[in-house]
């Protein structure tokens, strides 16, 4: 079968270099006299180093220079990305976050020295030869204790734990409280949202290299926005001029946000190649990844939802404690605010919202972006709280959604919470969740489950996300220090081919093949003749990266501004090559006619035409043929969907089985169903994980309990089941020019609340009273529920 | 340093290694045969998985010298002369891959998956899979892969017969 354009499920060209061990990850090269770098990391939460000496270690066998944090003494510290202003107008708080502990350490992990060696196994020999005394101080782990008065803290400068406290929308605070008193029925639920450690299979790597005869610095790492890394490295950390750095990012072993910020050991790479004049490569092992690799989620919420006696939602408050970890890292402050507090009106019609949310520094490992990234939590708590009202009101949870659904004609509908959605109809996704989760069937299978002693529930959540991030005056105003545009360059060659450099970057998205479907499509030639450019600062122009499900939305949007430009362009020298009026110029199939006739030059007669401009209308337009455009979107765009998850609860263990999954989602015009597919396949298996298997644990002291995949439960082949997933249900985004609204994250979103709410539905509706059971639903947490709702 | 020999994808090799020198980095890092891939450091996630002998073993789980006199298959042995396996191929063709990093491992436990039982079910695939971990896939696709892939060798083997 041919490779078609857009809606077709083009095999993924990428495939087969993945496929037969041709892959090109970060840690697949080595450069010529290349050394090697091992972090000496606190093995301690917080502590202040009392004795550092290097002395005997510098003697150990091959080792070239071990650094402390006095080599960086004339080096930034690593930036955060967003500056949030707390509710009283103040900013929030911003203390340093150096490449190597400036004289304190403050989490398990925090990297205290670097061993620069001839091999990997030389630099972690010299490292546990380095004499190391830390003076341990109390650790701060649990929010709330964190803010206590007289509470240690993790950062003496700030004065206080708390980063910042937050309010949205702040002058709906009075009204919400009084909604919420003078409701005729008000549903409370108190929820841990649970710390997540992301886990992309290919661990971090970086290797910095330094060319001293023009002074120029190469960063190969596993990033999801080379660009982005170059931009906050160079500017805000080392120093050094976008023009002077090269950043590459190649084949990446995905990401799930983690890969999206500037970490320490990058900057320490690209700094410590110019300081030992030889390659320097770092490769995180797992265990390191565990305490060095952002984490995500991490909240502590207690969500308040206002009813009438029907059910129609009348206020919601929500009340949130946000772990930011020790440090800021680079989108960190925006998740708990600018990604959730925008997101609590759901799918629904309520009226009156406030959001409070209080970010809070703890001895732990920095918490940060995360697949879906403050959507989910916000997503969690609603659909969690809507189940509950519904119990409590003896309404069919699939009802009362229906009954608070924004409607179809209500569009574009402005929430109480600043975002305004642009289209979707949310009764058309939950009537094809119905259809394909069998709902009509339910009864029958959970009498069957109940024949065996067992308990079946059918969990319902419904979801909407923010995406295609982001508008740059709205996301500027709101404290972001970047733009969020993306950039594309089309580069057409003499003989028809044609390059697509782009700032979007893939780590398992599939870029490579859906790009040149959307480009294909545009002139009507077959997609083989296009590839893909990503990854490389020193190829693409620009890029803003990949992230937030931005890359088609925003990416794919710059791409078509490009090919706009090409088109006109290629008319223009058509018109020309016919001798007929550019206006009559039509584009099909490869070919450029003139309207009304049977004369036509083929796409390639354009592009030579272009090269060799020996017959071309020199005095109008240049030669050549390639373009550059920068897309920034007018607004998010906003998938959204209905999810159903199916479970078998064992009361006598605990033990949940999860037995089926559907998913409804409208991600607008699809461009490769095979790959949005398997985009929400991975989405929900991430979510059931969260909710079943999950969870990154501290003890008192701030060790990092879950340090590895012996005690981090990992989503395996067996916890999760077959997937049904439907895209049919498509209001088209309506202002980007594919209509198309991003679907990466949304598994991850929607499946949460629908797994929870499967479980609770069985096990109350075997008779078993339980509220709530905080993620993940482990057997033992199951099980205690059952026993305490029995005694 | 100790010498280890080996034959790796058919060509007999030899190296020296120290003895804590692990079979995947001297894959890795001595031939250069970076397909076989490091993913976590307590033999879990399988990215690491090659054949020894004809048996599906994690490679950072053995020392180099432990696999001495062996014959070796890695991921860049699987293809032949430049066409794709039937489970390489299915893999493709169902999508049963995202970013590509545990993909050798899933392929080599495919392959032996197949080899020992030629007709799995959902559930016997789901099971044997359980030493290798995906992030990206939520394993459906990885799942109907290898039912493709058993289903198409099963009809070879019909028509051979």
């Amino acid at each position: 079968m041919p490779d078609g354009g857009i809606g077709a499920s083009n095999k993924r060209r990428e495939d087969v270099r993945f496929l037969t061990g041709k892959g090109r990850y970060t840690d697949d090269f080595n450069r010529p006299d290349q050394t090697y770098v091992w972090f000496l990391r606190s093995d301690v939460a917080h502590g202040r180093i009392r004795k550092l000496d290097i002395s005997a270690a510098e003697q150990m066998p091959g080792v070239v220079k071990i650094f402390t944090a006095a080599d960086f003494a004339s080096a930034g510290g690593i930036p955060a990305g967003w500056m949030v202003t707390d509710r009283f107008g103040q900013p929030m708080k911003e203390p340093k976050h150096p490449i190597l502990a400036e004289g304190k350490v403050r989490h398990v992990g925090d990297p205290i020295a670097a061993v620069v060696a001839e091999t990997r196994a030389q630099a972690r020999d010299a490292a546990e030869a380095i004499e190391l005394d830390i003076e341990e101080l109390p650790a701060v782990v649990d929010m709330r204790a964190a803010l206590a008065d007289g509470a240690s803290l993790v950062h003496e400068e700030a004065g206080t734990n708390l980063c910042y406290d937050w309010g949205f929308v702040e002058d709906n605070r009075d009204a919400v409280d009084a909604a919420i008193k003078a409701a005729p029925h008000v549903t409370t639920l108190e929820l841990v949202n649970n710390r997540l450690v992301p886990n992309a299979m290919e661990p971090r790597a970086a290797i910095g290299e330094y060319d001293a005869a023009d002074d120029q610095h190469t960063l190969y790492t596993t990033s999801q926005n080379p660009h982005v890394i170059r931009l906050l490295m160079g500017a805000f950390v080392l120093g050094i001029p976008e023009q002077k750095l090269r950043v590459v990012a190649p084949d990446v072993g995905g990401g799930f946000g983690s890969k999206i910020f500037h970490y320490a050991e990058e900057a320490f790479v690209t700094a410590a190649a110019k300081a030992v004049g030889r390659p320097v490569k770092w490769t995180s092992t797992r265990s390191e990844a565990f305490m060095s690799d952002a984490h995500g989620r991490d909240h502590v919420t207690r969500i308040e939802l206002a009813t009438d006696l029907q059910g129609k939602f009348l206020a919601i408050r929500s009340t949130t404690l946000a772990n930011m970890g020790a440090y800021l890292s680079t989108f960190a402050p925006s998740i708990p605010t600018y990604l959730h507090g925008t997101l609590m009106a759901g799918n629904y019609t309520t009226p009156l919202i406030y959001v409070n949310v209080r970010a809070v520094f703890t001895n732990t490992v920095p918490v940060d972006a995360y697949r879906g990234a403050g959507r989910p939590e916000a997503t969690f708590q609603l659909e969690r709280v809507v189940d509950k009202a519904a119990r409590e009101l003896g309404i069919d949870p699939i009802e009362i959604r229906r009954k608070n659904f924004v409607k179809p004609d209500q569009y574009p509908y402005q929430t109480p919470v600043a975002v305004n959605y642009d289209t979707g109809n949310y009764d058309a996704t939950m009537d094809k969740l119905v259809e394909i989760a069998d709902v009509a069937g339910f009864p029958a299978r959970k009498a069957e489950s109940a024949a065996r002693g067992k308990l079946r529930g059918l969990g319902i959540s419904s979801y909407i996300e923010a995406c295609g991030i982001a508008p740059s005056n709205l996301v500027g105003q709101l404290g972001a220090r970047a733009g969020l545009y993306e950039a594309a360059t089309v580069r057409v060659n003499p003989t028809g081919g044609i390059t697509v450099f782009t700032g979007s970057h893939s780590h398992g998205q599939g870029h490579e093949t859906t790009f040149p479907q959307v480009v294909a499509s545009m002139l009507g030639i077959d997609p083989g003749q296009i590839e893909i450019s990503h990854g490389d600062t020193a190829k693409v122009p620009f890029g803003m990266g990949t992230y937030g499900s931005r890359s088609l939305a925003v990416g794919g949007s710059a791409i078509v501004k490009a090919m706009d430009k090409i088109i006109a362009k290629a008319k223009k020298i058509a018109a020309h090559l016919m001798e007929a009026s550019e206006a009559d110029i039509e584009l099909k199939d490869g070919r450029f006619s003139v309207a009304g006739t049977d004369r036509s030059v083929a796409w390639t007669d354009v592009t030579l035409a272009a090269y060799v401009p020996h017959n071309y209308p020199l005095e109008q337009i240049e030669p050549g043929l390639e373009e550059t455009a920068f897309y920034d979107p007018s607004n998010f765009t906003y998938p959204a969907g209905c999810y159903a998850c199916e479970v078998e609860v064992d009361p006598e263990t605990g033990v949940v089985s999860v037995l089926g999954f559907a998913a409804a989602d409208d991600f607008g015009n699809v461009v490769n169903p095979m790959i949005v597919e398997g985009q929400v396949h991975g989405g929900i298996a991430q979510g059931i994980g969260q909710a079943m298997l999950e969870a990154a644990g501290y003890d008192a002291d701030g060790q990092l309990v879950t340090g590895s995949y012996m005690d981090y439960a990992m989503p395996r082949s067996n916890d999760v089941p077959s997937y049904k997933v439907d895209h049919s249900c498509v209001t088209p985004c309506t202002h980007n020019p594919l209509g198309v609204k991003g679907c990466g994250e949304a598994g991850a979103i929607g499946s949460p609340p629908a797994f929870v709410n499967a479980v609770l539905d069985a096990l109350n509706g075997g008779g078993i009273a339980v509220d709530h059971i905080n993620m993940p639903l482990t057997p033992s947490r199951v099980w205690a529920a059952i026993q305490a709702a029995r005694a | 340093m100790p010498q280890v020999s080996m034959t790796v994808n058919g060509r007999k090799v030899t190296g020296e290694v120290e003895g804590r020198t692990l079979l995947v980095d001297f894959l890795r890092e001595g031939l250069r045969l970076t397909g076989t891939h490091v993913g976590c450091d307590t033999a879990q996630c399988g990215a690491c998985v090659v054949h020894v002998d004809g048996r599906s073993v994690k490679a950072c789980n053995i020392f180099a010298l432990e696999a001495d006199g062996t014959e070796v298959t890695t991921i860049e042995g699987i293809a032949k002369d430049g066409a794709l396996s039937v489970v390489q191929a299915a893999f493709q063709t169902h999508h049963g891959l995202q970013c590509g990093f545990c993909t050798p491992g899933m392929v080599m436990t495919a392959t032996s998956l197949l080899a020992e039982n030629p007709d799995p079910s959902e559930a016997e695939i789901r099971e044997y899979l359980e030493g290798n971990i995906c992030r990206c896939t939520g394993y459906h696709n990885i799942v109907k892969a290898i039912r493709a892939a058993a289903t198409e060798l099963g009809a070879a083997r019909v028509a051979a017969e």
